[in-house]
């Protein structure tokens, strides 16, 4: 061979090489990429029906029931302008408590319910998911593109 | 008084930092030997100064000074000595401090180590350590001084918080800071060779030992914070592809990829300019690692962008490093030639195939990684990448991977695979199948395509590796350590594989409302919830359940599972009660009160989970064998006039 074909050779694997993992990348990002709304967002019809995504705000003080006994729990999530009622079914994490924030990830529900399969207050004590406190400093909702 | 002397020690560093780089670049630049020495001298000036401000911080840690706003907010009075000390690097001030003490004492062990190296090389390493330690004690003293004092004291500090309280998490950064740091030899050595424009086998030798080192430590920190995480987070989860993690994962796949590099521009003068960019980009990607986790950027673009100093310095720092190593390169590289062939078996193409699958998995998890802050930064939504496009992306690279690394290690240089060696391929790879199959059926019942092909190159990789030992024994031939270091690794690798196939496959994770007498089951076995009672700690109080386990009927362990609410105040903090096994983990962890007399509790079982971690022990033990081959000790100019063998 040539140095000359060599050279094509390296290039044409690499062109392969990044095309390949271009593809990788489009195929995987497809299913994976979780968008976060506000109540106001869901309710103004800005999330998309029937997907999962990620919903966050604070949770409303005195929201919080529990189905005696069960692992069943309601809470209502609010950003002050607009709240969705919640519902799940486990274990909630240590940080999460009334009147501080959450994000649970989850469907939307016929009846108008935030399905949770997940809820996460993945932050310490000092601030809140920064998500939720930046749609708590934005008045009107604010408009997502996709 | 303490504190205001560490204060001016951070300064005294900050100057012999200049001196350090404008005596070592200047005097290598002009031939002065003066001034090389003077520059060697600032090195071992500005380690004992920054160790002194290091000491500082320590002591009013230790001694419970809360006039200093860091100690304020980090400690508290009631915090055990051992973690008041683990405090210095529990946020974001006093981690740079440790950085840039990691940073000065490996500029102190090449100054120290580096005799056999030509002055003026060695010179130019010295200076460009010295301008990343500029950087950073400048960006201490401008935005992010520790040493600051509360006017007035405070009488009681905020505590630590309480999830780094705990042993692992203590020691993680240290280590993990040791592996980060430790690329800046690779990226020095790098810049003072694209700068002299020559590399020689000399060169590649040389840097081997200590990108090996600065590899093992952050083995070694990356293991520590996912086994960290899996017991304290109370999740039983051992990686989440959480941006933190994939922080100081990507720097990990950049410096596998370089130490394979080096081997192969060491051994046959080939991938020169590649291995460059490879130590070049290893250490830009510590330096994004260590500003994503402590910039705050990562909680928010936004935050970010409202301390504007602390983030305009961190940006033209990364730009300046990374742009200018970068621009070095692009100038100088094209000197570098590699002129050499080779077979297509030959070692040199399996290296070459490592290279590519490592930084494909490396570019699409930094895609992964910064892409929700662009699109975020841009005002483009908010978005998180989830779990499973990372895994995806890493486990396609990975497996083809695994599949040429049992063929790799017994490929020899140049000449390509040897009869001999076909035939302990073949029986590695017989045995490795035939073991998956049973391992899945006999075991767990099971032979899912994806779990047995996991099993099955888990199996390859390990026997593939014992091969080569046995057969050097055999054939009564040496087993020098590098040699012995490479098979511990890969051995290692195997292993962790065999733990991850078995824990992503057949884990059970389940969350139940149980009353003080009831039992669940889980995958066999049964978990009875004994009795509860309150507990107290050192700087805490809580509850702690009995879990009685057993299997068909006999007794297997009783779990602890607490939860602990601290003093300093804030919420509840969950720790998880573990039986650890050889062949699984049981893990138990307890949530709330629900009422009824009943509480939640999440009961997980984990088949083979230990065998990660004891996987990345290894795969550090082998670095570790690695680096300390006779070989790399023997001075560069005794050797020079030997010629490069064609096997090891």
């Amino acid at each position: 061979m040539t140095p000359r074909r060599k050279r094509l050779l390296a290039v044409v694997a690499i062109l392969a090489g990044v095309g390949a993992a271009t593809a990788l990348a489009m195929l995987a990002f497809q299913d994976n990429l979780l968008y976060f709304y506000n109540p106001s967002q869901v309710l103004a019809g800005d999330a998309p029906g029937g997907r999962t995504f990620r919903i966050g705000g604070m949770v409303t003080e005195g929201s919080l029931q529990r189905t005696e006994g069960t692992l069943q729990v309601r809470f209502v999530v609010t950003d002050y302008q607009h709240s969705i009622p919640v519902r799940y079914e486990g274990l909630l994490p240590d940080l999460f408590r009334e009147g501080q924030g959450v994000i649970a990830h989850g469907k939307m529900t016929a009846s108008g319910e935030f399905a949770a399969d997940e809820v996460l207050a993945k932050h310490d004590e000092n601030y809140m998911p920064p998500e939720v406190a930046e749609s708590l400093h934005t008045p009107t909702p604010a408009r997502v593109s996709e | 008084m303490i504190p205001e002397l560490g204060h001016f020690a951070l300064i005294l560093a900050l100057l012999l930092s200049v001196a350090q780089a404008v005596f070592n670049l200047g005097g290598a630049a002009r031939g002065n030997m003066a001034w090389m020495a003077a520059g060697r001298s600032a090195v071992v000036g500005q380690f004992v100064f920054v160790a002194l401000a290091f000491g500082s911080l320590a002591w009013a840690f230790i001694q419970r000074d809360f006039s200093v706003v860091y100690v304020a907010t980090n400690s508290h009075s009631q915090l055990p000595l051992f973690y008041r000390i683990a405090a210095v690097w529990g946020a974001h001030e006093g981690s740079l401090l440790l950085w840039s003490l990691c940073l000065a004492g490996w500029t102190l062990a090449v100054a120290a180590c580096s005799g056999s190296l030509e002055a003026p090389f060695r010179s130019r390493v010295l200076g460009f350590l010295g301008l990343i330690s500029i950087g950073f004690q400048l960006f201490m003293l401008t935005t992010s001084n520790p040493f600051k004092r509360l006017m007035p004291a405070a009488s009681e500090g905020l505590d630590l918080n309480p999830l780094l309280q705990d042993f692992a998490l203590a020691v993680h950064p240290p280590i993990l800071y040791l592996g980060y740091v430790g690329f800046s030899v690779a990226f020095a050595f790098a810049c003072a060779t694209l700068l002299e424009g020559r590399l020689d086998a000399a060169w590649a030798r040389w840097t081997r030992p200590w990108t090996l080192a600065a590899w093992l430590f952050l083995t070694i920190g990356i293991a520590l914070g996912s086994w960290w995480a899996y017991y304290e987070l109370g999740w039983g989860g051992w990686w989440f592809w959480d941006p933190v993690e994939n922080a100081s994962f990507m720097p990990w796949l950049a410096g596998t990829a370089l130490i394979h590099s080096l081997a192969v521009t060491e051994k046959r003068g080939l991938f020169k300019s590649w291995t460059l960019l490879l130590a070049v980009s290893a250490f830009s990607l510590s330096l994004l690692g260590t500003f994503l986790v402590r910039s705050g950027v990562l909680i928010s673009v936004h935050a970010f962008a409202t301390d504007p100093k602390r983030g305009i310095f961190i940006l033209a720092f990364l730009t300046i490093v990374i742009g200018g190593a970068l621009l070095l390169y692009a100038w100088r590289a094209p000197r570098l030639k590699s002129a050499a062939g080779f077979e297509v078996t030959a070692r040199e193409s399996f290296l070459l195939f490592n290279n590519a699958f490592l930084v494909a998995a490396l570019g699409l998890i930094l895609l992964g990684t910064l892409y929700p802050l662009f699109m975020d930064a841009l005002e483009l939504g908010k978005i998180s990448v989830g779990p499973p496009y990372f895994e995806l992306v890493f486990l396609v690279p990975m497996l083809p991977l695994l599949a040429l690394l049992g063929v790799g290690m017994h490929a020899a240089w140049k000449r390509g695979l040897l009869g001999s060696a076909r035939n302990r391929l073949y029986a590695a790879a017989g045995l490795g199948i035939g073991g998956a199959l049973l391992i899945g059926g006999a075991a767990y019942g099971d032979l899912r395509p994806m779990t047995t092909l996991g099993f099955a190159l888990a199996l390859w990789v390990m026997l593939s590796a014992l091969a080569i030992p046995l057969a050097r024994i055999r054939a009564r031939q040496p087993l020098p350590a590098a040699v012995l270091g490479m098979v511990v690794a890969h051995f290692g690798i195997g292993l962790a594989t065999l733990g991850i196939t078995g824990v992503q496959s057949f884990k059970v994770e389940k969350d139940f409302a149980l009353a003080v007498g009831e039992a669940a089951q889980i995958a066999g076995y049964d978990f009875r919830f004994a009795a509860i009672r309150d507990v107290q700690g050192p700087n805490f109080i809580g509850v702690e359940a009995d879990i009685v386990v057993t299997r068909e009927g006999s007794p297997v362990t009783v779990l602890h599972p607490q939860k602990r609410l601290y003093n300093s105040g804030g919420n509840p903090m969950t720790e998880a009660g573990i039986e650890v096994g050889a062949a699984r983990d049981l893990f138990a962890a307890l949530g709330d009160e629900l009422g009824q007399g009943r509480w939640s509790l999440r009961l997980q079982y984990k088949p083979l989970i230990r065998y990660i971690w004891l996987g990345a022990i290894l795969v550090a033990f082998g670095g570790l064998i690695a680096a300390l081959d006779r070989r790399y000790r023997v001075p560069a100019q005794a050797r020079a006039g030997e010629t490069v063998p064609a096997t090891q």
